[in-house]
């Protein structure tokens, strides 16, 4: 892996959608990755490259496309799971982080789950700065089973109040899920010492890494949780593939969650046998041009090593730090340094609502995102409606978060703010 | 023009910033809470009817709302246009409005119909904002309804 700084100009050259203009005829300035990135024409390549040379269906057929569709498939999740130190057979692919998450939350409700089942008296514990995905499969679970939901406070700064911790987490708790990085203000949060405090009381960690996995280098062993979620599309991958990470031997206890072809052994009239994992989870003909897809963002994001792309992205954020920091009448939510913050940076611009911010931006050409980013508890524990987020990634310029600022403040202008 | 000022014109700045009818009245015959699920914008907003012997008038509509410029300024045009008039007419500029939304930019609205709402057609070109200027036609149509349903008038 390269440790020194990426070659943004080049980069940039990989992906084909940046050289498009936008309204007005105004260069597209991206700033809204946290939502999905772009993809880079390698990723784009291996998909068409499957469907053009090898398109056939996995773990079926006895002829030679099936046999290369296999291949495909299966080393996708051997580099997948060598880029978080997995075991591959620890990797189920799903459809996104959502659907991920929703598999260990129905398979904890079910009783063949055995000692990981989830009952009433249970309690599991999330946090306030969740995204829904993360955290309205555990209200449902919660419904399901007569356990109880519980969370951690976000303090005004954004960050996890953790002398909640100790006492947040009981002999009761089955699970504690948790985000790495807050999708809206960037909070990394000690999921080490989370994991830690966890398993310290029998209880198992998920970890939503829908906004880390692409971002900065993540190891399933050294961050200690027992499942963790992400998705393609986030991680210059296609869309409509994701991944669970579980400890093996969870996986090996855990129903089925979406059941049919591809995930049994034995079918009869009576009843099934099911596979073990990680087919067990994948029912249906695979995703495997999105598999390729993704094993292509991985070697495009290993070659330009994962410590490179964080401190690019760190750059980034302090940049913006900065420059939004001193517009008056801007309040940005969160972290305001980079220690444990990660790229998202959301603003309250006053008297302006978020939707008319991004209007005028979009208007420049800058993309971002506005509304409750699927956070909604996270806002109004941080005291506003709504936000203006702004996400950075591999191709994003300095000069880009200049056109952002300078944006902001024209918005601020146009509706009479300052 | 740029799009920009042909998008928030000076009737949508205007309303935007002075709500016309704002506040929530008594008396009232139903309410209606609707929310912009993307945004977490809501509006909840009251309606009062009155029997006029052969027809049934949009006697007042009140509300309170959170929302961005688009939003807060439609509905407060809205209550400008409905209030005073007939159930059936309101509905009929209700239907009016919600076409020039969907137009995508091509409708040439009817002035002398929808008045001030005609400052909305640069929204139909933005599919993401369409829903902002509708959120309080939307709880202004469910509210009638439940008015309408619960007998009115006793």
């Amino acid at each position: 892996m390269t440790a020194g700084p990426l070659d943004v100009a080049a980069i940039r050259g990989d992906f084909p959608v940046l050289v498009r203009t936008v309204r007005n005829g105004r260069p597209l300035v991206y700033l809204d990755s946290g939502a999905t990135s772009h993809k880079p024409r390698q990723v784009l390549d291996a998909e068409r490259e499957f469907y053009e040379r090898h398109n056939s269906a996995a773990h079926r057929g006895t002829h030679l496309l099936g046999e290369e569709a296999t291949d495909a498939y299966e080393g996708a999740r051997a580099k997948v799971a060598a880029f978080i130190g997995a075991g591959t057979d620890e990797v189920v692919f799903t459809k996104n982080t959502t659907e991920a998450i929703n598999l260990v939350a129905y398979a904890m409700s079910n009783a063949r789950c055995g000692r990981f089942a989830v009952g009433p008296g249970d309690e599991i514990l999330i946090t306030e700065m969740e995204h829904h995905a993360n955290l309205v499969p555990w209200q449902q679970l919660c419904e399901r089973t007569g356990a109880t939901l519980r969370w951690l406070a976000v303090a005004p700064d954004g960050r996890l109040d953790l002398d909640d911790l100790e006492p947040m987490i009981t002999g009761r708790t089955r699970i504690v899920a948790v985000t790495h990085q807050s999708n809206v203000t960037g909070t990394i949060p000690p999921v080490t010492e989370i994991a830690r405090a966890a398993h310290a009381r029998g209880a198992l960690v998920l970890a939503d890494a829908a906004q880390s996995v692409p971002h900065q280098p993540v190891d399933v062993t050294e961050l200690g949780v027992d499942f963790l979620a992400f998705s393609g599309h986030k991680m210059l991958g296609p869309y409509g593939i994701g991944v669970l990470f579980g400890r093996g031997e969870l996986l090996e206890a855990m129903p089925p969650f979406l059941t049919g072809g591809s995930m049994i052994e034995v079918v009869r009239m009576e009843g099934s046998t099911f596979l073990p994992p990680p087919q067990r989870f994948e029912p249906g003909v695979p995703a495997v041009a999105q598999a390729a897809g993704l094993a292509a963002a991985v070697d495009y994001l290993t070659g330009l090593g994962m410590a490179s792309v964080a401190a690019h992205e760190e750059s980034l954020t302090a940049h913006a730090l900065d420059a939004l920091g001193e517009i008056n009448g801007v309040r940005i939510l969160g972290p305001a340094t980079t220690k444990d913050r990660g790229g998202a940076v959301s603003v309250e611009v006053e008297d302006v609502h978020p939707h008319d911010v991004g209007q005028v931006l979009d208007e420049l050409g800058i993309a971002v995102r506005t509304g409750h980013h699927c956070a909604w508890p996270l806002h109004r524990a941080l005291g506003v409606q709504a936000s203006t987020r702004a996400s950075f990634y591999v191709y994003n310029t300095h000069a880009e978060v200049d056109a952002l600022a300078e944006g902001i403040r024209y918005a601020q202008r146009f509706f009479g703010t300052a | 023009m740029m799009p920009l000022e042909s998008l928030y014109g000076e009737v949508i700045k205007d309303h935007a910033a002075s709500q016309h009818h704002g506040g929530l009245r008594e008396p009232f015959d139903a309410e209606a809470h609707h929310v912009n699920p993307v945004c977490g914008d809501q509006v909840t907003l009251r309606v009062a009817l009155k029997d006029a012997g052969d027809e049934l008038i949009v006697a007042d509509v009140s509300y309170e709302a959170l929302g961005c410029q688009i939003s807060k300024a439609a509905t407060s045009v809205m209550t400008d246009l409905v209030i005073g008039k007939n159930v059936g007419d309101a509905m009929a500029l209700h239907d009016e409005f919600l076409a020039l939304m969907h137009s995508r930019g091509q409708a040439q609205p009817d002035e002398g119909l929808l008045e001030d709402a005609v400052a909305f057609a640069g929204v139909s070109k933005y599919p993401a904002r369409i829903k902002c200027a509708l959120l309080g036609w939307m709880a202004w149509k469910d509210a009638t309804a439940r008015a309408l349903e619960e007998g009115y008038p006793q």
